[in-house]
């Protein structure tokens, strides 16, 4: 019929430019990079194959680590106030207590062994240079030592159960000591003017990230910030895929609060429009009905 | 008739005396809709340069415009009637707006130009438009020389020199 | 005083003193419509749907929205869309509203040239309805401007510089329009006015002429048919349904018009829920930073043919720059519209499929605009940038063809 050819018509040079603007111009904008890599493979100088001995990784860990590192979970408090520890380090150094659960084994066993590599901030701390990175490298232990660390470090990590208060503790323990969130009410452990003199530039605030990158950007990104954005002075966190889910989650929940809600309303009035349509196409039947 | 003429000519005073209030609420609104007077009021902004790295761009602002401010390397040959020299080193002192659209180029210090990602645009160190469609060189803000100090907003004798020689009044 | 007799009802009552049958007659069960239309007749309610539509949503953003640099962007973002009871839905009616109601604007005007809606009587018609695509246009500008973004401060920032191109006034003309040397406080709060009072108020007063000037020389139809509107209404009125012509606005002409506007409401909630992207771009979730340019700033989508005009011009030719001609033809291609009845030297009023020559002209254009609007969405390097001269010069060239065209086509129809 008639008025069918031209709907089809319009719909046809309505695609047309739709795809020109959005799809076609967003992957010329965004090209595709290379995919995440959760297993870290280029860091290969620990042998994570050795099975780790946590009572000796105890002893190492208590013996290197806790001078600067706090671990709650372990009954070892931080050594002194946020604001102090950032002017003594430049940054606040982590809390371990999720670090076992949160951080991928290879990763985790390379960073011990040397954290600016496998940061991916090589270009930010050369060797030879004048900037040093504040935790020193590890590589004078044996690869069975920093696995019984690591082993030691998944040990004493809280049991978790699935949800919101999880998403919280593991985006808290891997983005909070330079991110700020004004929306979930939280600034960055490390006082501003310290995060801002030790990074460059000061880490943006993420409430609105879910919305302004998205997560398929996220999802890559967050896995190493070098692929997406070459130069930044964004760390590779390290986190494996199940932590960077629900860092992400917790990005859902504070910056996209109303997606569920937004979703079931709109199948509700998408149901309801389709039938306000139907009734309306019967009605204008019946009137034309006379006129033609 | 007397009356008609009378009639006449209070009617045509009375419709010129209405346009006159018209034309004067107009006045009255545009000087509403005016910038007001503090921000009218130069604004000035003071930047010390002897502690900056060469090669490094430094950015300041000025009346809410982007400076760039360039330390020249030993290398970097100043070009006249633009560089800046100032104690013993030689800077590029100008607006860090691309005069094609107004984006902010970004400094590529390893080619030592400024690229616009807005249009392609790109400047040379000295901020001179070297390719795509910016029409003229990186506009050159009002300066002073204060001993290591420039003080953007404030007309100085070098900034008047380069205009004078760029031939603008 | 006028004599008022009891009246039996209240319906009376009220009729004695607003004359509502009167009314009722004039504007909808005697109003006349043509009755071989199509459903693209069914774009200028859609459009007051919308409008209302935007302005329900509107009144509702209004009660939470602070027009301050450093509240705006949390009162949308944290407020509205995360606190307020269905705050979120009326920000995203409002978004996807403001953009879809362009795509309705752009079908109802080039169902207006195809079908030459816009001479022989109806050239008021055309201008009002061009002028409501100007005051529109104002009014989406502003709006995008006000929840404060990277895309909002960075658009803002680039159109007012336009203005800075303008002979001896530009450079004052430009800080006059921000209430300052850059975008700021000020320009945010006069942009708020704008968008919640003045244009909406020039929107309704053109809406009325445009109304208005519909009612002389009628509804167009399908076929560029001119009849006697009243012998078919009599046939009508007389009930002779089926031979007349014309149909009555209320119930025949809404009846369809409803039909039209419940199966667009099914296409627009779907992009109010579920795909929004487009209307609300990513960037803008980005709190505005005058030092960070963004890596691609772009219009909303129905400005990106103009956008292209405006930067289609790269180079400098005969002496004048890149930047110059490029403001110039993007002045043309923006007021060359209204002047469109007077370009169509043809008095020939026909569907465009009818007419020999405009039909090639017709298509061409729209072929243009659409390589113009997607050009003006992808980075102008390299062959980018040489198509999109190509298609501004198309552009240029089409408007100044017209009369040519025309002409020679009223010939060839011996002046019908």
């Amino acid at each position: 019929m008639k008025e069918l050819k031209i709907l089809a018509v319009i719909a046809t040079l309505v695609g047309i430019t739709y795809y020109g603007i959005e799809p076609y111009a967003h992957h010329i904008m965004h090209p595709e990079v290379k995919a995440a890599d959760f297993t870290f493979a280029d860091l290969k100088n620990v042998d994570t194959k050795l099975a780790g001995n946590t009572a000796n990784g105890k002893v190492l860990v208590e013996a290197n680590c806790i001078a600067c590192h706090a671990i709650e979970s372990a009954g070892h408090p931080a050594m002194m106030p946020n604001a102090d520890a950032a002017a003594s380090y430049g940054v606040v150094p982590p809390d371990l207590s999720h670090a076992g659960r949160v951080y991928d084994k290879n990763y985790l066993a390379n960073f011990i062994f040397d954290p600016v590599s496998a940061m991916h901030l090589s270009h930010k701390y050369p060797v030879g240079g004048t900037k040093t990175f504040p935790m020193p490298s590890y590589n004078w232990m044996t690869g069975q030592e920093i696995m019984d660390v690591v082993a030691y470090l998944q040990s004493v990590s809280p049991k978790v159960k699935e949800g919101a208060e999880t998403h919280k503790a593991t985006y808290d323990a891997a983005c909070g000591r330079c991110h700020s969130m004004s929306y979930a009410k939280s600034e960055a452990t490390t006082p501003k003017d310290a995060i801002k003199a030790y990074m460059g530039a000061t880490p943006p605030d993420l409430s609105q990230y879910i919305k302004s990158r998205g997560e398929h950007y996220l999802h890559g990104f967050i896995n190493d910030p070098q692929v997406l954005l070459a130069g930044t002075s964004m760390p590779r966190v390290g986190l494996n895929e199940k932590a960077q889910e629900e860092v992400i989650a917790y990005m859902e929940e504070i910056g996209d609060s109303k997606k569920a809600e937004r979703e079931s309303t709109g199948i509700n009035v998408m149901i309801y429009t389709f039938i306000f349509a139907m009734l309306a196409y019967l009605w204008k039947r019946k009137i034309w009905s006379e006129v033609h | 008739m007397e009356n008609e003429s009378r009639r006449g000519f209070i009617g045509k005073a009375f419709g010129a005396v209405a346009a006159v209030g018209g034309v004067a609420s107009l006045l009255a609104m545009k000087k509403t809709w005016d910038p007001l007077p503090s921000v009218m009021s130069a604004g000035f902004t003071t930047v010390d340069v002897s502690a900056l790295e060469a090669n490094k761009l430094e950015i300041a602002v000025w009346r809410g415009k982007p400076v760039f401010i360039l330390k020249y390397t030993e290398d970097m040959k100043p070009t006249d009637g633009r560089s800046v020299k100032v104690g013993d080193h030689y800077y590029s002192v100008m607006i860090g707006l691309c005069t094609h659209l107004g984006c902010i180029p970004a400094y590529r210090a390893d080619q030592k130009d400024f690229k616009c990602a807005c249009h392609g645009g790109e400047f040379t160190s000295a901020g001179i438009n070297k390719f795509g469609p910016p029409p003229r060189p990186l506009d050159l803000p009002p300066f002073k020389i204060d001993g290591n100090t420039l003080v953007l907003g404030e007309e100085g004798p070098e900034y008047k020199a380069m205009m004078a020689k760029a031939g603008v009044v | 005083m006028a004599e008022f007799k009891p009246a039996d009802s209240l319906y009376e009552w009220f009729d004695q003193r607003l004359g509502i049958d009167k009314f009722v007659k004039v504007m909808m069960t005697e109003y006349w419509i043509p009755k071989n239309i199509n459903f693209l007749w069914a774009m200028g309610v859609l459009l007051t749907v919308m409008f209302t539509i935007l302005i329900v949503s509107g009144i509702f953003l209004l009660m939470y929205y602070k027009p301050d640099i450093n509240m705006a962007f949390d009162s949308v973002n944290y407020t509205i869309m995360q606190e307020v009871g269905y705050g979120w839905l009326f920000r995203h009616i409002h978004a996807v509203g403001a953009s879809v109601v362009f795509l309705i604007i752009y079908i109802h005007m080039f169902t207006g040239i195809y079908y030459g809606s816009y001479k022989k009587g109806r050239e008021l018609i055309w201008i009002s309805g061009m002028l409501l695509f100007v005051l529109f246009s104002a009014e989406g500008f502003s709006g995008y401007m006000l929840p404060w973004g990277q895309m909002s401060y960075w658009a803002a920032y680039v159109i007012t510089e336009i203005f800075g191109g303008i002979p001896v006034i530009g450079g004052d003309l430009v800080v006059w329009i921000r209430g300052n040397f850059y975008v700021s406080d000020s320009t945010l709060t006069r942009f708020f006015m704008l968008h919640v009072l003045l244009i909406p108020l020039a929107i309704l007063g053109a809406i009325v002429v445009h109304f208005y000037a519909l009612r002389f020389p009628h509804v167009n139809n399908e076929e560029g048919e001119f009849f006697d509107f009243d012998k078919e209404a009599d046939k009508y009125l007389a009930g002779d349904k089926k031979g007349s012509k014309v149909v009555p606005f209320w119930p025949v002409f809404l009846s369809k018009d409803f039909f039209v506007l419940g199966f667009f409401l099914l296409f627009f909630f779907y992009l109010v829920f579920f795909h929004y992207d487009f209307a609300m771009d990513p960037v803008n979730f980005d709190k505005a930073d005058g030092l960070k340019t963004p890596a691609h700033i772009y219009p909303e989508w129905y400005f990106l043919w103009s956008y292209e005009v405006l930067r289609g011009f790269f180079f400098e030719i005969a002496g004048i720059s890149g930047k110059s001609l490029g403001l110039m033809a993007f002045a043309f291609a923006n007021a060359i519209f209204m002047i469109l009845p007077w370009l169509d030297r043809s008095p020939m009023v026909k569907p465009a499929n009818q007419r020999p020559y405009f039909k090639y002209w017709f298509w061409f254009l729209i072929a243009d605009l659409i390589v113009l609007t997607v050009y003006g969405k992808l980075p102008p390097t390299g062959a980018n940038a040489w198509v999109g001269f190509a298609s501004s010069m198309t552009f240029l060239v089409l408007f100044i063809a017209l009369p040519f065209i025309t002409k020679a086509e009223a010939k060839k129809i011996g002046g019908k």
